[in-house]
């Protein structure tokens, strides 16, 4: 389905880290939510940001690609400081990312060719001919050939997301973003847009990164992987090492372990309910 | 002291919600008269898409409301002008109350029911389902993009529609006329005519386009500025109808206010 493409920037030297973050804090409303957040993504490499609801993945996200501006520290995005920038540098680099939304974000108003067209009607002087071979280009490349004349509100959650994807490759960006790419889908469908990261990853050789918390999606698409627990960095590695790791906090995410506060819960229910006499035993008795 | 400090920061709120408005309605002007010769063309098609449905779609709803809103004003005005034996000032009673004050005023508050809620619910929507932030991330202006077309559409289409309820109100004035007040049709037109300066029918329609601008500005604030979830949208949607209404009523009162002291010397 995905034939390699090359082009002059796939061979442009491997020059320093596409993405740089350094010391990044990132407040909400007077509350730190990300305290001081550093690490590097190299150039081709697929990053998976790893965290627990609340952990501040999803505002990490939003901070990469421009929805959020730090409190403090840097976003070094293609060696320029993303969060310092003029309106007009930032939407320029902004041209090179592509992000597919949890939800897909697909304009409901659109049908999908005309959603993933836009960015194309946007920011170049095509024809339209030359627009709608590009859409329908994007669309066989995620698998949806032939639906460029659906609504969004026509499409089920996988093809929503893999619409979004078409849309977010639109411009043959150069990093592309991912937020919880298989949540609210069946382990079939995750699997599949799974599968389309790691075509994406080996045909175009993107930079990609992606934010979820589900770790069977994570060990196989990711290269290296960083778990964020409440703002901090906890551990940041290849997928072996964070899977050998011995903190605690990175074993408690790995082994699905709860809270202690919500161990204790369950352990009260268990105590509970092992106290009483286990439903249907003695009904049963009495009717045989 | 802490009424003081609540009528202050109530003070405080009103006059940041005024600014962020206002703020909203510069970067949309900007996008109107500067941004086409940046390179950041109008988006017509949307504009027209808007048009039509704020302005063309509202003239059957439109019409009979001012229809009936100026036969009340004849009745009204009869009933006291009859004891005067002054009948024939119906006509003029009607005209003048039509286009200086309640054609436009009808007029906002038909298009707020209609298209401010309706606008504030779909960017309120847009924000909730992440599409706003989309149109950021693929380096398109929100504002831009959405916005900017509305109030262009809203800025044109609601002078043409206070003149559409101007003429509805004086059709519905004429009714009464002719049916008592021994008018004929046409003497009753002419009348209405003769009573209007063109200072009434221009100050009325500059208070149109005020009203246009506050209810796109507060519907689009309403709508950019909504929290999480489906009922945040349906807060939102009310919201910007009670707010409209109040703030279509406080621009009234400040540019009758103004035209009163300009215009009285």
């Amino acid at each position: 389905m995905l034939e390699p493409v090359e082009t002059s920037r796939r061979d442009a030297p491997l020059d320093g880290p596409m993405i740089s973050l350094r010391d990044l804090r990132v407040s909400y409303g007077g509350r730190e939510i990300l305290h001081g957040i550093n690490f590097d993504v190299q150039r081709g490499e697929t990053m998976v940001i790893l965290g627990g609801s609340g952990s501040g993945k999803s505002t990490l996200l939003r901070t990469l690609v421009g929805l959020e501006l730090p409190t403090a520290g840097e976003v070094w995005i293609e060696g320029k400081n993303f969060a310092a920038i003029s309106n007009a540098a930032r939407d320029e680099i902004r041209k090179k990312i592509g992000m597919s939304f949890q939800g897909g974000a697909l304009f409901g108003s659109m049908t999908v060719g005309e959603n993933v067209a836009l960015p194309l009607r946007e920011h170049t002087k095509l024809e339209d001919s030359t627009i709608d071979i590009m859409v329908r280009l994007k669309l066989d490349q995620v698998g949806l050939s032939g639906f460029e004349q659906f609504f969004p509100s026509q499409l089920s959650g996988g093809m929503k997301k893999r619409a979004a994807v078409a849309r977010a490759l639109a411009m043959d960006p150069e990093i592309l973003f991912f937020d919880e790419p298989s949540a609210g889908l069946d382990p079939i469908i995750a699997a599949g847009i799974d599968q389309l990261i790691l075509e994406l990853k080996k045909a175009f050789h993107m930079t990609i990164i992606v934010v979820t918390h589900e770790l069977a999606s994570a060990f196989l698409i990711a290269d290296r992987m960083v778990l964020i627990n409440k703002g901090d960095v906890v551990a940041l590695g290849t997928v072996q090492e964070l899977q050998g790791s011995t903190h605690p906090k990175v074993r408690q995410f790995m082994d699905r372990v709860p809270e202690p506060a919500v161990a204790q819960e369950l352990d009260y229910l268990q105590m509970l309910t092992e106290s009483q006499p286990k439903p249907g035993q003695g009904s049963q008795g009495k009717s045989r | 002291m802490e009424l003081a400090q609540k009528v202050g920061g109530s003070v405080l709120k009103t006059l940041a919600y005024v600014g962020s408005l206002t703020t909203l309605g510069g970067r949309a002007a900007y996008y109107t008269f500067i941004g086409p010769f940046q390179g950041k063309p109008i988006r017509w098609q949307r504009t027209v898409a808007q048009a039509m449905e704020a302005g063309v779609r509202a003239l059957p709803i439109l019409s009979l409301i001012t229809f009936f809103i100026g036969l009340i004003l004849a009745l009204q005005s009869a009933y006291e002008l009859k004891r005067f034996g002054a009948m024939n000032y119906v006509a003029s009673a009607v005209a003048i109350s039509m286009t200086r004050e309640l054609g436009p005023l009808i007029t906002a508050i038909v298009v707020i029911g209609r298209s401010g809620s309706a606008l504030a619910a779909e960017i309120a929507k847009l924000k909730v389902t992440e599409e706003i932030d989309a149109l950021e991330t693929m380096a398109i202006n929100p504002i831009h993009f959405l916005v900017t077309p509305k109030f262009i559409a809203m800025i044109l289409m609601l002078p043409c529609l206070t003149i559409w309820a101007n003429t509805m109100g004086i059709m519905g004035g004429s009714l009464f006329g002719v049916w008592q007040a021994d008018f004929t049709w046409a003497g009753y037109v002419s009348a209405s005519l003769d009573a209007l300066f063109l200072r009434d029918v221009i100050t009325g329609l500059l208070k149109s386009v005020m009203f246009g601008m506050t209810i796109t500005a507060v519907g689009c604030q309403e709508g950019l500025t909504t929290g999480g979830g489906a009922e945040e949208v349906g807060h939102s949607t009310t919201r910007a109808v009670v707010v409209s209404i109040f703030m279509v009523v406080l621009v009234d009162l400040v540019f009758t206010t103004l035209f009163f002291f300009l215009g009285g010397k």
